[in-house]
């Protein structure tokens, strides 16, 4: 692998409630009189460790309430962990003075799911794309608008159009104008959290033929978020499966559609509905994704996978290589070797 | 097999005060007992107006303006708002994208399925909490006695969806029309509710309506396949021949670009161009100007050719297999 960009270790991030100085109060009182307080504590994301070298196109697949956005907001910097270090470049973000913390974070950008929430419906086209940069005193003076039309074509966007809102586009062309606005900072690493999720079939092959050009021309690294594995087989170069805040399995896209080792992981692949099956029987895995708040002891996934043992149900297993370049989290693993 | 439903040229207009929408614009289909039709297209298609049509929605400024909806020969486009509220829920159901939006956030679910069991039928309360303590456990909701007594928020999204669709299939109903149902699930909750509606469609013989953006679930379930573009009908077939054989352009761009055709890593066939504004829609074929195979004639009416029994495509310059 290249040299790695971004480097996850040990990374944690749990969200709590949040007590005002009443319910501090409420709290102490009740826990004077021996009720302890109920803890209420999403564990989003569980001891996560992950390695993204240069120029490699990450998929992270899960299903909602998995805790794969909250990953990326944390790797875009948009989100402190609870625990562990986030390393860009080799260099903790945490940790470095804030010029060089800046600079470090101006090279992570992200671009969300929905194209109508994420921009801001009273500000132009050539403000949303040109702000960052001008702030961050990246243009050159007197070349804003060369500048600014150059990000907007690269995006396939008309820079004839820079003195648009956003409600004057459609779906598409304003996902183009999220593209433009986080290339526009220049950028090395990109996290794309949903990004073609609402868009139309037609249009969606469009932005995934954006997103590939740009990865050639400008040797971006992506961190590809999406519940959607057609879309994510045909991007990665490597994927991850998160279930409940874990990482399951990791392995390279071929392997991983090929060999996959997670019972969870096998079965999302055969309910992922594909083109050429027709006609066929649905048939489901049990159950409904478990609450964060509360998760299951053990492996997460036991209290629906078919293959459950009682160590499941006490033990968690680790995340441990089962071929080279493969990782799988599961206890059955051990019992074949 | 005679069609439970059959939709000849329908036309729904809105009249908008930017001008005339001719959201759905001579469309013909048939859906037969235990038959799934799938309705294909993007926003902006024109196929969640062809549904609400069938099942009497459509509201002001839009309106119905031409055409025929027989349901088991009986024309739904004729019959007032009386007769329309009497097969509406009870022989004609429908489940919708959002089950947020379609149950009401204030009532318990009893309530709400015990009103839709005595709208139709004459029964006690009792028989009718009964039915719909049935039907959510046909759906696979567990322990559906105490699940009555709550509301809709205290329900996951698939477990809500499985809520509408129970309420949809109370009467068992000789038609479905399914606007979307599975979009806003994951994988694993759409592949359930998938099992649950085919399991149901197959054992009452339901006729079905799938409104769809999207071709991967349709290959799985449906027996045939209308694809819409720009409020029209511009292929159907049966699933396989449309899939496998796809003759218009649009349906052959749009299964060309489901990233599982194209080879790993490389660029996406991709349709150029955007869909059409509805409201200037220029004559002639509404796809010619992201088609790579449109000519002059294109601005004509295209015409309806048959590439094999029941494949039938409006194309001047259709694919060849």
């Amino acid at each position: 692998m290249n040299e790695p960009i971004i480097e996850l270790r040990g990374v944690s991030k749990r969200f709590g409630p949040s007590y005002d100085a009443a319910a501090r109060l409420t709290r102490d009182i009740a826990a004077r009189f021996g009720k302890a307080p109920k803890s209420e504590v999403v564990h989003a994301v569980d001891n996560v460790d992950l390695v993204v070298g240069k120029g490699e196109v990450v998929g992270l697949v899960g299903e909602s309430g998995c805790g794969k956005s909250t990953l990326g907001r944390m790797v875009a910097g948009i989100m402190p962990p609870s625990d562990g270090t986030i390393l860009f470049k080799g260099r903790d973000l945490a940790s470095l003075p804030p010029p060089a913390a800046k600079d470090a974070k101006l090279k992570v950008q992200m671009i969300f799911q929905d194209p109508y929430a994420s921009l801001n419906p009273r500000l132009r086209v050539a403000d949303i794309v040109g702000e960052a940069p001008r702030v961050h005193g990246m243009i050159p003076a007197g070349q804003f608008d060369t500048y600014l039309d150059e990000q907007l074509r690269r995006a396939g966007l008309d820079p004839a159009f820079k003195r648009r809102y956003p409600h004057q586009f459609s779906g598409g062309q304003r996902q183009r104008i999220g593209i433009a606005r986080a290339l526009a900072v220049q950028p090395e690493f990109l996290v794309c959290d949903e990004a073609v999720a609402a868009l139309d079939v037609s249009i969606q092959a469009q932005v995934l033929n954006l997103f590939m050009d740009l990865r050639r021309d400008l040797d971006l690294t992506y961190l590809f978020i999406s519940h959607d594995l057609g879309v994510v087989e045909h991007l990665s170069d490597r994927v991850l499966i998160m279930y409940l805040g874990r990482i399951v399995e990791s392995a390279g896209t071929e392997a991983i559609f090929a060999r996959p080792n997670h019972p969870y992981t096998q079965a999302l692949l055969a309910e992922v509905p594909r083109i050429e099956a027709r006609k066929r029987r649905f048939t489901a895995i049990k159950g409904e994704i478990p609450s964060p708040i509360a998760p299951p002891s053990g492996c997460h996934f036991h209290p629906r996978c078919p293959h459950a043992m009682p160590r499941c149900a006490t033990e968690a297993p680790a995340l441990k290589e089962i071929a080279p370049g493969h990782k799988s989290a599961c206890h059955l693993n051990d019992a074949t070797s | 097999m005679s069609a439970t439903l059959e939709v000849r040229n329908l036309r729904t207009h809105f009249f908008t005060r930017a001008g005339v929408v001719k959201a759905v614009d001579d469309v013909s289909f048939s859906v037969g007992r235990g038959e799934v039709l799938g309705l294909v297209g993007e926003s902006g298609s024109g196929k969640t107006v062809t549904g609400f049509s069938v099942i009497g929605l459509i509201d002001p400024p839009g309106r119905i303006v031409g055409g025929s909806i027989l349901y088991q020969g009986q024309d739904l486009a004729k019959l007032d708002e009386r007769e329309m509220r009497h097969l509406r829920g009870n022989r004609i159901a429908m489940i919708f994208q959002d089950p947020m939006m379609t149950l009401n956030p204030v009532l318990r679910i009893d309530t709400q399925m015990i009103e839709a069991v005595r709208a139709h039928v004459k029964t006690s309360k009792a028989e009718a909490r009964a039915r719909a303590r049935d039907a959510l456990g046909m759906v696979g909701i567990p322990s559906p006695e105490e699940r009555l007594n709550a509301y809709p928020h205290q329900f996951s999204g698939g477990m809500r969806q499985r809520v509408a669709i129970a309420i949809a299939l109370l009467h068992n109903p000789d038609l479905l029309i399914a606007d979307e149902p599975t979009t806003a699930l994951d994988v694993t909750i759409q592949a359930q509710i998938l099992a649950e509606v085919q399991k149901l469609a197959s054992e009452h013989g339901t006729a079905m309506i799938w409104v769809t953006h999207d071709l991967s679930v349709i290959a799985g379930l449906a027996d045939r396949i209308a694809v819409m573009y720009a409020g029209r009908v511009v292929e159907t077939g049966d699933a396989t021949a449309v899939l496998d054989h796809p003759v218009h352009p649009y349906t052959h761009g749009l299964i060309g670009s489901v990233p599982s055709r194209n080879k790993r890593g490389e660029r996406l066939r991709q349709i150029p161009g955007m869909t059409p504004s509805l409201l200037s829609l220029p004559p002639g074929c509404a796809f010619r100007s992201r088609c790579g195979r449109a000519t002059e004639s294109c601005t004509q009416e295209p015409p309806t050719s048959e590439p094999s029994p029941g494949h039938t495509a409006r194309c001047f310059h259709p694919v060849s297999a």
